[in-house]
């Protein structure tokens, strides 16, 4: 039973007092992360690397905190959705169509306990999933070469700006961004350097993070002064909290539908989990048809994307882990976690690394029951710090970015370069470029030029080398269909608007 | 369509002028059938290719801010380029404290709350990282306290 002695070595480290409180305190601030509006998992995971970095914790014990984190904002999403009608993520946008109208209906404790249930059903059917499917999938990962590697990248870039943005043109040119800025920086077969302006401090290439943070927490800072804060509505008031087990019962199937529909979404190199909880509400809302009275307040419209985004999260994990390629913009972050910490994911991660993956998949589901204490019976705690106005919130993200950069490096070159993403990522919103891509772009982009020129290598320039075997033409054709396809299929995937007051 | 437009336009150009600056990668003598310049080429000329798509088949337009607005966000830029220069030579209160003030105050434009959301962002977030995280910061630097 490899399995089963593969988990009693990830408990074996998990169960370690020092992890184990890393993962409550992940799962904490994770569920704070994701509760407050204007703080979405990617923005809270990328200001937290600098800092988890340089408190010079080991692989295992950055790791886990980092995905409680991942956790746990997937979790806390929901209850701004429920009480604000703002979303808390992006992913928990669904649950806004359900959850405000019955938390208007007087039923707010109600919404959130059922969506606390869905949220630990979906998180923990997928954390199995993942702990079964990973490494097996590790395994096929074994019979990728340079050129399989490749496609799979483009796959990747070509599945994330397909099904994440509106314009084919536009995901397209952010990847190019990415990339583009990944090559920047001494050449690792010629040990020249590339594109740096004579710029010494641009020898050691761009760091990712420095991207991350300004692409993601600056220009959201940016955001929100354009905005002038006028984003944070007034909310429902939350009476009391009962469990509604009647609610709970009757969305039972509802629960594990939505969790199988979320996790396959989110295996989905680039799918990630707003397609896990978009699919799923939608797949319920047929099944219930019009009589289920979804949209109007009805507790499976709650259950189904919560279960769903929850299920997609740990889904996303599997790519990752396995392939080195993210599904989600979220897990891209994580990906730089992992590069920072001279992790490779990949196949090789399960064979060399045990201690990593499964000391990871037993702390997830340790992380589980943590977050269901936390957000059953608990919830109200995060009620009150959802209060804390954008006027104090984002000059402190603003600020907590500047210490974690500065603290990496010392070097105010890196602050400069962080403003200078954060504009950038503003303008990109703007003119609605996704910003996931370029993080990808930068992630991957020297993995992918290595794979590209291996395979030139190997077959001494040959082009139709990337093509010669039956995994990579797989690959590549699902990497057209993935980017072509959201074209003709955008009217079919429009998203239902939200409520309105 | 207008923002788009030229949007798509400074993107071709970029896109050219990342190919041209390509052509200057030096080769080494141990160079691989593809060579540096190959991939940064293939890069560039996707972008072109996305700069030109975007000209034209532009989106309608985003609902730009008005001139107030873009003066407050060059303001909100140039607050953070000040702070990044002065966070070491000032130390970390003075500057954060001020820098976040400001922020404050553009996000919701009232006085006594942003200074005291400096204050607090600026002593609490000092007091977190210096001695919950043992980060290494300066709370006042020499050059103020005169030592």
């Amino acid at each position: 039973m490899d399995l089963l002695a593969n988990l009693s070595l990830g408990f074996s480290i998990a169960l370690n007092p020092f992890t184990l409180m890393l993962a409550v305190f992940g799962c904490f601030i994770g569920t704070i992360i994701g509760a407050l509006p204007g703080l979405g998992p990617s923005n809270g995971v990328a200001i937290l690397i600098p800092l988890a970095f340089a408190l010079n914790l080991d692989a295992v014990s950055a790791l886990v905190l980092m995905t409680a984190v991942y956790y746990g904002a997937m979790y806390g999403g929901r209850i701004s959705s429920i009480l604000l009608n703002i979303p808390g993520d992006e992913p928990a946008m669904m649950t806004t169509l359900d959850g405000y109208p019955m938390a208007k209906a007087g039923r707010a404790g109600d919404a959130l306990v059922l969506s606390g249930v869905a949220s630990f059903v979906g998180a923990l059917l997928a954390t199995i999933g993942l702990m079964l499917l990973a490494p097996s999938l590790a395994r096929v990962a074994f019979l990728f070469g340079p050129a399989e590697n490749f496609a799979l990248y483009l796959l990747a870039f070509a599945t994330l700006g397909g099904l994440a943005s509106n314009n084919q043109a536009k995901s397209a040119l952010a990847a190019c961004i990415g990339l583009g800025i990944a090559v920047v920086g001494v050449d690792n077969n010629s040990g020249l350097p590339r594109l740096t302006g004579g710029n010494l401090h641009l020898f050691d290439g761009i760091d990712f993070l420095v991207a991350i943070v300004g692409l993601f927490a600056v220009a959201e800072v940016f955001m929100f002064i354009e905005s002038q804060g006028k984003n944070t509505s007034i909310g429902v008031k939350l009476e009391r909290v009962t469990v509604p087990v009647k609610a709970i019962v009757s969305s039972g199937w509802t629960m594990l539908r939505a969790s199988g529909v979320g996790f396959v979404a989110g295996i989905l190199p680039g799918a990630g989990a707003s397609l896990g909880s978009f699919l799923a509400y939608m797949t319920e809302k047929s099944i219930a048809g019009d009589k289920g009275g979804f949209g109007t307040g009805v507790p499976k419209g709650v259950a189904a994307p919560e279960a769903g985004n929850n299920a997609a999260a740990g889904g996303a994990l599997v790519p990752m882990l396995t392939l080195g390629v993210p599904g989600s913009g979220t897990t891209a972050v994580l990906l730089a976690l992992l590069m920072t910490l001279n992790i490779t994911p990949g196949p090789t991660l399960f064979t060399e690394r045990p201690e990593v993956v499964w000391g990871l998949i037993a702390s997830l589901l340790i992380a589980n029951f943590v977050l269901l204490l936390m957000n059953v019976p608990m919830v109200r705690i995060f009620v009150y710090i959802l209060s804390v106005p954008a006027w104090i919130l984002l000059p402190g993200v603003m600020m907590i970015s500047f210490v974690g950069i500065f603290s990496l490096s010392g070097s105010y070159f890196d602050l400069l370069l962080m403003i200078a993403f954060g504009v950038l990522g503003y303008v990109l919103r703007k003119l609605s470029v996704p910003t996931v891509p370029i993080i990808l772009g930068i992630l991957l982009g020297k993995h992918m030029e290595d794979a590209l020129r291996d395979a030139m290598v190997l077959s001494q320039g040959d082009w139709t080398y990337l093509f010669s075997s039956p995994i990579a033409i797989g690959l590549w054709s699902v990497a057209a269909i993935g980017f072509v396809a959201p074209m003709f299929l955008r009217k079919v995937l429009a998203k239902p608007e939200r409520v309105a007051d | 369509m207008v923002s788009d437009r030229i949007f798509g336009l400074v993107v071709t150009l970029v896109a050219l002028g990342y190919i041209a600056s390509a052509t200057q990668i030096q080769t080494s003598f141990l160079a691989d059938p593809l060579g540096p310049k190959a991939f940064p080429y293939l890069v560039g000329g996707v972008g072109v290719l996305c700069g030109a798509v975007i000209v034209l088949r532009p989106d309608p337009d985003p609902a730009w801010p008005g001139l107030a607005t873009i003066g407050a966000l060059a303001v909100a830029t140039l607050v953070l380029i000040a702070y990044a220069y002065t966070l070491v030579p000032l130390g970390f209160i003075i500057p954060t404290a001020v820098t976040a003030a400001i922020l404050s105050y553009q996000i919701s434009p009232r006085v006594v709350p942003s200074i005291l959301t400096g204050i607090g962002l600026s002593v609490g977030l000092f007091i977190i990282f210096k001695f919950a995280l043992g980060l290494s910061l300066v709370a006042f630097s020499d050059a103020i306290i005169g030592g």
